[in-house]
């Protein structure tokens, strides 16, 4: 288990004063300017070698994401984008950062624009997190008083400025694209890329957008040494992560734990057991909705982090961990999620647009076995039609949760349809 | 892609609509977030302004946006209508918005929304579904306008409205035992060991 004193967010539950003198007795804002004199490459390349993977779901290695901004400014500004529309259904970490360690985060922020050589950055926070965006608000304004931000940030020369920007209610704007057009004031739907933003992205200019807890983490990584936070977890995987355990647990919480903890020593440890005990579990999914869910068999051995979900046909993405014991009408679990994603399909893509409503309404009829058993593979062959096939992931995301369901539940599936069609019969 | 647009029927006319001088400053300070020219950027935040002094957005409100930032009237009424937020047409006093996405609906959603939606008179209270709203370890949730009441229940969601219908605002956050999103019973981590 990891200990206390390797945790980044040691304000985690708001125990403690997340406004800034309490905030510096934990660390943050700690002679920032020595962080800033490793210069923009210095902080890049330490980045690079602490092995940090994006925090937000794709896990790309952010040091790398980073070096991608051109190397000198020229005629059009840099920005620095973060992308806290936290919203993909069991993640609820970048929340618990925003209102309880604003400081940690805002210092990232100014990290980061430096190391990628930008003078503005965008916090960009679901709208729905009002008290989140006020508490930014309030604690960025602390940081211009301090000198933390604004001319000559922390004393190093650079000038930085950072603004929060709220969104007003769309999953699709936790895309980066959908971000950036919501950002310049559009309906948030997805760019073709390329161009990528490090080449062109907030109003044509070169950007960068992260996920909260991978700028928030920043400051830590650089003051103890990439060295620190490669030695946590395991090679590929490295470094502590924030873990949101919901569902059928006794006690669902949020903790800070080590990359590659095993599944159940993460539920039995912190959030206090499956309902009704191990033996109870039905089913789980890893990384938030997106990802297809995971039966007993593989959680019972199963580490978290990416490349070991990944090798399950899963994946960590935001680190979500939803719980489903066996009261769970697995079927309807996963059809409630299809009618998210026909939610917040943009409407962009033809495959997105009609196929995410499409597998819906058939989950719908598989939820009370009203259909034939090939239509589950008709169902399947849908998914495929979908993935890849759209200018964003939300279409995959839309597809995988039935494909994780057919793959591990399919008897379950065709024991309805049978169930319903001889009661049929028999009336 | 949401479906928020109004009945035409259901939305009463508003002649004018003009900010507040308190306002309009806000406005500006939005703006002056944006570069020069990109004002649009600021739509979201401005259309929220006006939707908190009237209510709801009346098209005339939009217009008014519409006219400050310096766009075409239609690109606003896309943004009303693309981002669930903005309310069409008017609502009770008290948004009750639920969520009903599967983390929640595992922990016994349906009986919250059950509540709400007996209490929802279209003047103290109106109720919407909502997807995940970003609480999920405080699940179930229901946001009543700014802020979140989680780890709800039929009985405290009922406590919570009633509550509210005597003109009292109870405490947002956890209706149990239990600080922000620590497990119950106190946390596993961060004790000061």
């Amino acid at each position: 288990m990891l200990s206390d004193k390797d945790r980044i967010f040691t304000n985690l539950y708001g125990a403690h004063d997340w406004h800034l003198a309490g905030a510096r007795t934990r660390g943050a804002w700690d002679n920032t300017k020595a962080l800033l004199d490793k210069g923009h490459d210095g902080i890049i390349d330490e980045m690079k070698k602490s092995g940090l993977r994006g925090r937000g779901g794709a896990g790309f290695p952010t040091g790398l994401k980073w070096s991608f901004m051109p190397k000198e400014v020229k005629d059009r500004p840099h920005y620095l984008v973060v992308n806290a529309d936290e919203s993909e259904p069991g993640t609820c970490k970048d929340r618990d950062i925003m209102r309880h360690d604003p400081h940690l985060f805002i210092e990232g922020c100014l990290v980061a624009g430096f190391a990628m050589r930008a003078h503005a950055g965008y916090i960009y926070v679901r709208g729905e997190f009002y008290n989140e965006a006020q508490h930014l608000i309030i604690a960025i304004r602390e940081a211009y008083d301090a000198g933390f931000l604004g001319k000559n940030a922390c004393g190093s020369g650079w000038d930085f400025d950072l603004y929060v920007h709220r969104g007003a209610g769309a999953y699709i704007c936790g895309e980066e694209t959908a971000l950036l057009e919501s950002l310049e004031g559009k309906k948030g739907m997805p760019r073709l890329k390329p161009p990528f933003p490090a080449g062109s992205g907030l109003y044509g200019c070169p950007s960068t957008v992260n996920n909260v807890e991978s700028i928030a983490v920043a400051p830590t990584i650089l003051r103890r040494g990439a060295a620190w936070f490669a030695g946590i977890g395991r090679p590929n995987n490295t470094g502590t992560k924030l873990f949101c355990i919901s569902g059928h647990v006794n006690k669902p919480c949020n903790v800070e734990e080590e990359m590659g903890i095993p599944l159940r020593e993460l539920i039995d440890r912190h959030a206090g057991g499956v309902r009704g005990g191990w033996d109870n579990l039905l089913a789980v999914i890893p990384g938030g909705a997106s990802v297809p869910l995971l039966p007993k068999s593989i959680c019972n051995t199963v580490l978290m982090d990416f490349d070991s979900l990944r090798d399950q046909k899963s994946g960590l993405g935001t680190a979500a961990v939803i719980v489903m014991d066996k009261s769970t009408d697995v079927v309807k679990a996963i059809a409630r999620l299809s009618y998210f994603y026909k939610h917040e399909s943009c409407g962009q893509c033809t495959p997105c647009r009609e196929g995410t409503g499409w597998m819906w309404r058939v989950m719908e009829r598989m939820v009370t076995g009203n259909a034939r058993i090939e239509e589950i593979d008709a169902l399947e062959d849908v998914t495929k039609q979908v993935e890849g096939h759209t200018i964003c992931a939300l279409g995959d995301a839309a597809a995988w949760p039935i494909q994780g369901l057919i793959r591990h539940f399919r008897p379950e599936m065709e024991r309805r349809i049978r169930a319903r069609t001889e009661k049929l019969a028999a009336e | 892609m949401a479906m928020i647009t109004a009945d035409p029927k259901d939305v009463p006319h508003v002649a004018a609509f003009a900010f507040t001088p308190e306002n309009l400053a806000k406005v500006k300070e939005l703006v002056s977030h944006y570069p020069p020219g990109r004002q649009a950027s600021a739509v979201i935040g401005v259309l929220d302004l006006a939707q908190r002094q009237q209510g709801w957005l009346p098209r005339v409100a939009m217009d008014e946006v519409a006219k400050l930032l310096d766009m075409a009237p239609i690109r606003v009424y896309e943004i009303a209508t693309f981002y669930t937020m903005f309310q069409l047409k008017p609502r009770g006093k008290y948004l009750l918005q639920v969520c009903t996405t599967t983390p929640c609906w595992l922990r016994g959603s349906e009986a919250v929304m059950k509540a709400c939606q007996q209490a929802a008179d279209g003047t103290t209270f109106s109720v919407q579904e909502v997807e995940c709203l970003g609480g999920c370890v405080n699940a179930p949730v229901v946001q009543i306008n700014d802020d979140f009441y989680e780890d709800l229940d039929e009985a405290s969601i009922t406590r919570v409205l009633d509550a509210f219908r005597r003109g009292e605002t109870p405490k947002p956050g956890p209706q149990v035992d239990r600080q922000t999103s620590a497990p119950i019973g106190g946390a596993t981590t961060l004790r000061g060991e």
